[in-house]
């Protein structure tokens, strides 16, 4: 079967959904549609684990090397998984949460198109589509962020977001069109192929630099981190699938696809390492201090996008391996416990900590699916998320260098995350019952438990069959990035080792971290309001919309006779330019004959021209202007063309006449006052009357051997029975120009006879 | 000669600038009139100058005698003269009709729609 | 604008006549020497609008007996209906069409294809261009 219907069946979802309005309790129906692409990428799976790959492709604009090219290997197969999967169960979610508030078709159908779009991102097999693809997931969660756009604050966050990934994405698209350049392709499969073309090119660091700087802004890596807390406004569906399983893991995504382009050059690992351990660091310890259950879910997804960041930085297989079960494990517990959070919002009322607790007897299964979630996410034996962790700690120790720091910081990251699992997935269940307690908790329906249940159960069971997990999943994926077939097995038990025993002081420590969360929680507003990169980028934000007015203000005054002199420096500058680059600067010869007539003319022209832009009296102006005409109807008449001097002959007189009828309702002409000005002015014309004048010198030196209208004069009669050619490419060989001069006289008309019919409706005394 | 007709569309470039950059509503029209002027002569001429033979084809031939101007640059520049008509006449009309609006004819003085 | 001069205001009535054949003979002779749809559509326009000059616009309408715009709109109309024409009877693209010759007392032989209509769309366009404005700029009084 294709590689585009999965896509294709959820992108028409999408529309169908935005169509089609089902009654609530039927939205749930929707989740059909993904999980049947769900379905497809499992039996699929086959096809691609051991090196084998679907591909799928539609020539689109080949000039540019942008080919609808789908590729679906097992890296990209297991994100394929985790987005159609998790989709899958969200988009019930989402119908449960919305329940009873309205937009809720709204929200599916925005889920579903940006679960297209991702889905796109990890089969792209072309650069451009990838970009492409990116910038929807970009635009759509713009729109899933802003979800309640009539709350101003939501909307801001949205465009927070829509900005600091936008501005990323432009980085992206020039790094990947450089690399496209560089590698003399554009399909991704080729160019990791090819690898060590793009090593060679001179422009490496700066394709490296580009690509990162769109990863790190997609996947909130420091210092553009700010953005993912604050997108926390948007309805819990979308944290949980956006903030969680998806868009953020599309930069850490892309990272692993480059991974074995870039993986020689030192720019690739210094940053990526450094970034990522910051976040990591970051995002833990800012999230003790949360109060928000959401938030500290935000902020420990910062640092598990740390993690990953970190791992993919050291590039050796082992950390590769650590990086895909930690991924997988994360994708499972946080959208689970996101969609927790969300079902104790539904049913309590609220998600703050001081209000939350003892809610273990009033919402079980939730508690259920929060407490094996929040388990996986501890990294308690035999969950998913202790085995991740086993493999964090064995890649920090076996590294050649800095092993203590890193793995310090692992520990470090690690247990505090330990806490906040046990904030998010247990406290507010096994806590004294409070204030929210106290009122009308409840339960909320199959489709907000179940979903968390089900991820939850599965990082559980991931965890135990921990062989399988490993040779299905993770060592095929692992093969892809790395570009090796693997042979090795993952294992839950490796016996009493170093790593072990650093697990067993992560839950120590995490434990005691754990104990002490009032004594954060109530410093919450004194590190809310410090200091922050956040507010660097309002004042950049607000910079920008200052300059922009201040530009505006200089350049766009008002006063017509300012623009016209920036319009006119502009273009004399960009000719200057064009003429000193490629030296189009003309011979001043003589060329031909100096006959009296066209020398009388020119003379005559240029006096009339003179005169009309001097005169001081109206009439004066008017007459050189018509003297001007005449000279140039001498000219065509010089130079053969008569049709050209009859036509110049009657414009010119109509258009005296015409403005005679006008000319002495207009004001005398005003003198200005300033001479700067005038003197500026006629500096600047004198420049671009020059350039002209250089410019049509250079056109005439330039001896066309085969002029197009001796072609068009010798079928004039033959075939179009015309003897005078002018006439006979006007009406014949380009009648169809023609028509259109005719039409652009038609809307001249309209024009002017909107214009004078308008009469009277204003005058000055109105105003 | 070409030099010549160079300069002569130099000069009425740069005067058709100056007029355009005046305050004075009435020089707009004058500026747009030289510019127009010198966009066709420009036109004409950048293809290189025949002197007195038309492309006609005389009665009898069937061809357009030896040395004939070429019609292609004529044929655009006759259509580019009567849009210029076009152009000017819906100028005047507009000049007309702001400064009966505003009772003004400083072209400066129009920043209404303009002001931040 | 109204002018004292008898004579100025009374010799573009008379010369009506004269001028209007002038721009029909320039028109179709413009296929062969110098002339054609835009200069007989011009010296068209310039017959009537000497009149509403020496006259008014009122007279010059009354003689003109079109509408200035009514006139514009039928020449775009003949002119995209010969351009029709050719793209439907022409092999591919807008070939031009030619009746066989014939003759004509006192004017000779008559030559007429689709490329005459498409000049006579210009004529009509340019000429009800010309009027319309020239009219309209003198009646506008302000």
């Amino acid at each position: 079967m294709s590689l585009f219907w999965p896509v294709l069946l959820i992108a028409a979802a999408s529309a169908l959904a935005a169509v089609i309005r089902l009654p609530e309790r039927w939205r749930v129906l929707w989740a059909l549609f993904p999980g049947a692409a769900f379905a497809w990428v499992v039996l699929s799976w086959p096809d691609v684990v051991g090196g084998g790959q679907l591909m799928a492709t539609i020539p689109w604009f080949e000039e540019l090397g942008a080919t609808v090219d789908l590729r679906l290997d097992a890296y990209g197969g297991l994100m394929a998984g985790l987005v159609t999967g998790v989709g899958t169960l969200i988009i019930i979610y989402a119908a449960g949460y919305m329940e009873g508030s309205p937009g809720g078709s709204r929200l599916i159908s925005l889920l579903l198109i940006f679960m297209a779009a991702m889905l796109g991102i990890v089969v792209a097999d072309n650069l451009i589509l990838l970009f492409v693809f990116w910038e929807l997931t970009s635009i759509t969660s713009y729109l899933l962020v802003g979800f309640s756009h009539e709350k101003l604050d939501s909307r801001k966050k949205a465009l927070q977001a829509l900005l600091v990934t936008g501005t990323g994405g432009l980085a992206l698209l020039a790094g990947l069109v450089l690399l496209g350049i560089e590698a003399g392709s554009w399909q991704i499969s080729e160019i990791i192929a090819n690898a060590d073309v793009v090593m060679a090119s001179p422009h490496l660091h700066g394709i490296i630099v580009l690509i990162l700087l769109g990863a790190f802004t997609k996947s909130a890596q420091f210092p553009f981190h700010f953005w993912l807390p604050n997108a926390m406004a948007a309805p819990t569906p979308v944290s949980a699938f956006l903030h969680s399983a998806t868009m953020v893991k599309a930069g850490v995504f892309i990272l692993g696809r480059f991974s074995p382009v870039f993986s020689g050059s030192e720019w690739w690992h210094g940053p990526v390492v450094i970034a990522g351990m910051v976040t990591l660091l970051v995002g833990a310890v800012l999230g003790l201090f949360q109060t928000d259950l959401k938030k500290i879910l935000a902020y420990t997804t910062l640092a598990v996008l740390g993690m990953l960041t970190m791992l993919i930085g050291f590039g050796s297989d082992l950390a590769l391996k650590s990086m895909l079960v930690f991924l997988i494990g994360h994708a499972l517990y946080k959208a689970a416990l996101f969609m927790v959070a969300g079902g104790i919002d539904h049913g309590a009322g609220t998600r703050d900590v001081w209000k939350l607790g003892g809610l273990r007897a009033i919402m079980p299964f939730t508690m259920v699916a929060g407490a094996l979630a929040a388990f996986s996410k501890a990294g308690f034996p035999p969950f998913l998320g202790f085995i991740g962790k086993e493999y964090v700690y064995k890649t920090g120790t076996s590294l050649d260098h800095f092993a203590p720091i890193f793995t310090g910081a692992m520990l470090l990251g690690n247990m505090l995350m330990f806490a906040l699992a046990l904030k998010v997935g247990w406290y507010p269940f096994w806590s004294q019952p409070k204030e929210a307690a106290r009122g009308h908790p409840h339960e909320g329906s199959w489709m907000m438990w179940l979903p968390p249940m089900v991820l939850a159960v599965l990082g559980l069971v991931f965890g135990f069959m921990t062989e399988w997990t490993g040779d299905t999943l993770v060592i095929p994926a692992l093969a892809e990035i790395t570009g090796t077939p693997m042979h090795e097995h993952l294992a839950l038990w490796h016996g009493v080792t170093l790593p072990l025993i650093l697990s067993l002081v992560t839950f120590a420590g995490g434990v005691m971290i754990y104990r002490a969360r009032e004594y954060f929680w109530k410093k919450h507003d004194q590190v809310d309001s410090g200091p922050k990169v956040e507010n660097a980028y309002d004042r950049l934000l607000a910079g920008t919309v200052k300059f922009a007015k201040r530009q505006t203000r200089a350049i766009q005054g008002g006063a017509l006779s300012r623009y016209m002199f920036i319009v006119v420096g502009a273009t004399a500058t960009l000719l200057l330019w064009k003429f000193v680059r490629f030296q189009g600067w003309p011979e001043l010869t003589w060329e031909g004959r100096l006959a009296p007539i066209p020398v009388i003319a020119c003379i005559w022209v240029m006096a009339g021209a003179i005169a009309a832009a001097l005169a001081q009296r109206r009439l004066v102006a008017l007459l050189s202007m018509g003297v001007v005409g005449l000279g140039i109807t001498a000219l065509f008449v010089n130079f053969g063309a008569p049709d050209l001097a009859i036509t110049q002959l009657l414009v010119d007189g109509l258009t005296v006449v015409l403005l005679l009828l006008v000319i002495y309702r207009l004001p005398p002409i005003r003198v200005e006052a300033n001479k700067w000005v005038i003197r500026a002015d006629a500096v600047l014309s004198a420049i671009m009357g020059g350039l002209i004048f250089a410019l049509t010198l250079s056109a005439m030196q330039i001896h066309v051997i085969e002029r197009v209208g001796d072609t068009l004069a010798q079928m004039s009669y033959v075939e179009a029975y015309g003897r005078n050619v002018v006439n006979v490419i006007l009406v014949d060989f380009r009648a169809l120009d023609t028509f259109g001069e005719i039409i652009v006289l038609a809307i001249a008309a309209i024009g002017v006879t909107a214009l004078l019919s308008a009469k009277k409706e204003r005058s000055p005394d109105e105003d | 000669m070409s030099m010549l007709i160079a300069l002569t569309v130099g000069v009425l470039f740069a005067t058709g600038v100056f007029c355009l950059l005046r305050r004075c509503l009435m020089r707009l029209i004058i500026g747009l009139v030289l510019l127009g002027n010198a966009a066709n002569l420009l036109v004409f001429s950048a293809g290189g100058l025949t002197t007195g033979v038309p492309a006609v084809i005389p009665s009898g031939e069937t061809v357009a005698p030896a040395g004939a101007a070429d019609p292609l640059p004529q044929a655009l520049v006759l259509t580019a003269i009567v849009i210029g008509f076009g152009l000017i006449v819906f100028s005047i009309t507009l000049i007309h009709r702001a400064r009966a609006a505003s009772g003004n004819d400083d072209v400066d003085a129009f920043i209404e729609t303009d002001q931040l | 604008m109204k002018t004292k001069s008898l004579l100025f205001a009374q010799m573009p009535r008379v010369a009506l006549p004269l001028i209007l054949v002038l721009a029909a003979v320039t028109f179709y002779r413009g296929h062969h020497v110098p002339g054609g749809g835009f200069i007989g559509g011009l010296v068209g326009a310039l017959a009537f609008i000497l009149v509403a000059l020496g006259q008014g616009t009122e007279v010059a309408r009354k003689v003109m007996r079109v509408e200035p715009i009514s006139l514009l709109w039928l020449g775009v109309g003949i002119a995209l209906f010969s351009l029709i024409l050719g793209f439907i009877g022409g092999d591919g693209g807008f070939h031009g069409l030619w009746l066989d010759e014939f003759m004509v007392p006192l004017i000779g032989k008559v030559h007429l294809g689709t490329p005459m209509l498409f000049d006579l769309g210009v004529f009509l366009t340019v000429m009800g261009f010309a009027t319309k404005v020239g009219f309209g700029l003198q009646e506008d009084n302000l």
